[in-house]
């Protein structure tokens, strides 16, 4: 599958990552080299394989409903680049 | 042209479980912005889900409500997009393999007629935060309490043609996630959440039109409003010539309107891929076994009962059955009272009629059986007439359980007035003080009792014995 310009732009338009030209050049390139890894992969004969879900066979990884104290709210606000003494601060979302 | 509605839901269920679907944070409504947070559901990097037991309990016993298939072996995935009501740029769901499929829900209409509606698959996911937005500045504050509490999906297939059917199917997924105990489906509170995929058509085609889906309905007359809306806004656009376009529409309901989001939001491009931090689940014949054995006793087989074992009418019993609220307070007081027909009256007439006039939900009722029980048994034995009665149910319906019955009779002094001879005496200065009431009554004009009656009750307060009054009135005014 060949990754065009527009492609790279569309996944960066909704995953909201601005992308200049050079920028845009690099990941194009970047995309085809693990898209074509794939196309690799895709030449394999895999007709009554089971598609794997997980990498370990393991299901049924459990926990009890059990309330587990949340962290302190400054802990969980610190990382951000912009937060008040509630919230985190996002540009607004509706017009 | 004659159109005709075809609808199909998608109804958002929030678990009552204690803590998140994939972390230890409570689930608890009301507390304060981003206090019930942690690394996993802030999506910190690093950090790994741990499915909840009890959602997958709660999710498999909804699925077999429904009449489902439950796989047997399930998996998650990621649903990719980016919006601050997310914190991890992706909401983990299900969607190549649901643990339910298949299921259907038959709805008894008004009519009398059943309409069954399919349901196409229930899968488990996780809730998005909510966005505050300044009401001057250009921020949002996202409160990310209620990212990760756990919700069940159910996409229905498009068998709904009416609103009634749409109302009836709402009602009744309360009604048994009510008596499943696995939520309290409040849409005002946004527990239970429908989005209505609706397009139109010209009756009798059997080729679906392009739809639109609404957003953001918060209440069962909001669904009516919006499904009304929404038709003849897709008819007078198709009879002008206009094509319908796909697209999600947010029902604004102070506007009385649809809007077409707008395209960003709208970009319905979600690169769903296996999550792989999470393994599969399998579910064993065992548990559903189990699952199928504490099954509880739904609304249509309790109205059943009502009918044929406590003399209810069909559509009383409906009324009491569809609510798991006010089908344990009838029940539990049957119980104790014994006495079917009597606590039927007393929550027709009062308890509905409370509910209704203060807008409370059944699930608000703080009323104990045993109080309510004991209330009916003073009724019966003649100790407070029926008009009192009035006023003594509506101070205990509103008061704290366990509710002073005798004190307050005390208090107020409200106990039955059967004494003859006191009656007597005050229909004697009744009539004495009325000689023109008397001849109208003596010269034919018999309904002139009835202000005998009120003046009696009046002088007493309201407690006289209505068929004592009565009794003597008539001895009394044919005398002479």
């Amino acid at each position: 599958m060949e990754i065009k310009k527009e492609l790279v732009s569309y996944v960066a338009d909704l995953s909201r990552i601005r992308l200049d030209e050079t920028e845009v050049a690099e990941m194009q390139a970047q995309m085809s080299e693990i898209v074509g890894y794939m196309d690799i992969l895709n030449q394999l004969d895999t007709d009554g394989i089971e598609p794997m879900s997980h990498i370990f066979s393991i299901a049924n990884v459990l926990r009890d409903d059990v309330v587990q104290p949340s962290y302190p709210r400054a802990d969980i606000l610190r990382n951000a680049p912009e937060h008040t003494d509630e919230a985190f601060v996002v540009p607004k979302t509706v017009e | 042209m004659e159109w005709e509605l075809v609808m199909g839901l998608e109804v958002h269920i929030e678990l009552a479980t204690k803590t998140k679907i994939f972390c230890g944070c409570s689930t608890e409504f009301g507390g304060a912005p981003n206090t019930h947070c942690c690394p996993v559901c802030t999506g910190m990097p690093g950090t790994l889900p741990v499915l909840n037991r009890q959602v997958v309990e709660y999710a498999v016993r909804a699925g077999l409500a429904l009449n489902c298939d439950i796989n047997r072996y399930h998996k998650f995935d990621r649903k990719n997009y980016f919006y601050p009501d997310l914190t991890k740029a992706y909401q983990i769901s299900q969607l190549y393999l649901p643990f339910a499929q298949n299921g259907h829900v038959d709805l008894k209409l008004k009519n009398g007629d059943t309409s069954t509606i399919r349901i196409h698959e229930i899968h488990m996911e996780e809730d998005a935060g909510k966005l505050i937005h300044s009401s001057y500045g250009d921020e949002t504050y996202p409160d990310y309490n209620r990212c990760g509490v756990p919700l069940i999906e159910i996409v229905s297939e498009p068998d709904f043609r009416t609103t009634e059917e749409v109302i009836a199917y709402l009602t009744k997924l309360k009604s048994i996630c009510e008596y499943l105990d696995i939520s309290d489906c409040k849409m005002e509170e946004g527990s239970m959440r429908a989005d209505v995929n609706l397009s139109i058509r010209p009756k009798g085609s059997d080729t679906l039109g392009t739809r639109t889906e609404m957003k953001n309905i918060n209440s069962f007359k909001a669904i009516e409003r919006a499904i009304a809306y929404e038709t003849k806004r897709q008819i007078a656009l198709v009879e002008d010539g206009g094509r319908v376009v796909q697209e999600t529409r947010r029902w604004d309901e102070s506007k009385a309107q649809t809007f077409a989001m707008r395209s960003k939001e709208n970009a319905q491009d979600y690169r769903y891929f296996p999550e792989p931090d999470l393994p599969p689940v399998r579910i064993s014949e065992e548990e559903i076994a189990y699952y199928r054995s504490i099954c509880p006793e739904f609304a249509e087989q309790k109205a059943e009962r009502y009918v044929s074992e406590l003399g209810l009418s069909a559509e009383d019993a409906a009324i009491l059955a569809d609510s798991k609220y006010l089908a344990e307070l009838f029940e539990g007081t049957v119980a104790i009272c014994k006495d079917a027909a009597e606590v039927r009256y007393w929550m027709m007439t009062q308890v509905l009629y409370f509910l209704n006039e203060r807008n409370l939900q059944p699930a608000d009722i703080t009323l104990a059986a045993e109080d309510f029980a004991a209330f009916v048994q003073i009724v019966k034995a003649g100790r407070i007439n029926r008009q009192t009665g009035k006023t003594v149910f509506e101070a205990m319906f509103f008061a704290e359980a366990p509710f002073d019955l005798e004190g307050y009779i005390r208090e107020h002094d409200l106990e039955q007035v059967d004494d003859d001879a006191l009656i007597t005496e005050t229909i004697r200065a009744l009539i004495a003080a009325n000689p023109k009431a008397v001849e109208q009554y003596r010269s034919g004009q018999t309904k002139i009792v009835g202000f005998f009656v009120g003046q009696t009750m009046k002088q007493l307060k309201g407690k006289a014995n209505p068929a004592t009054v009565n009794a003597v009135l008539e001895r009394e005014l044919n005398q002479g």
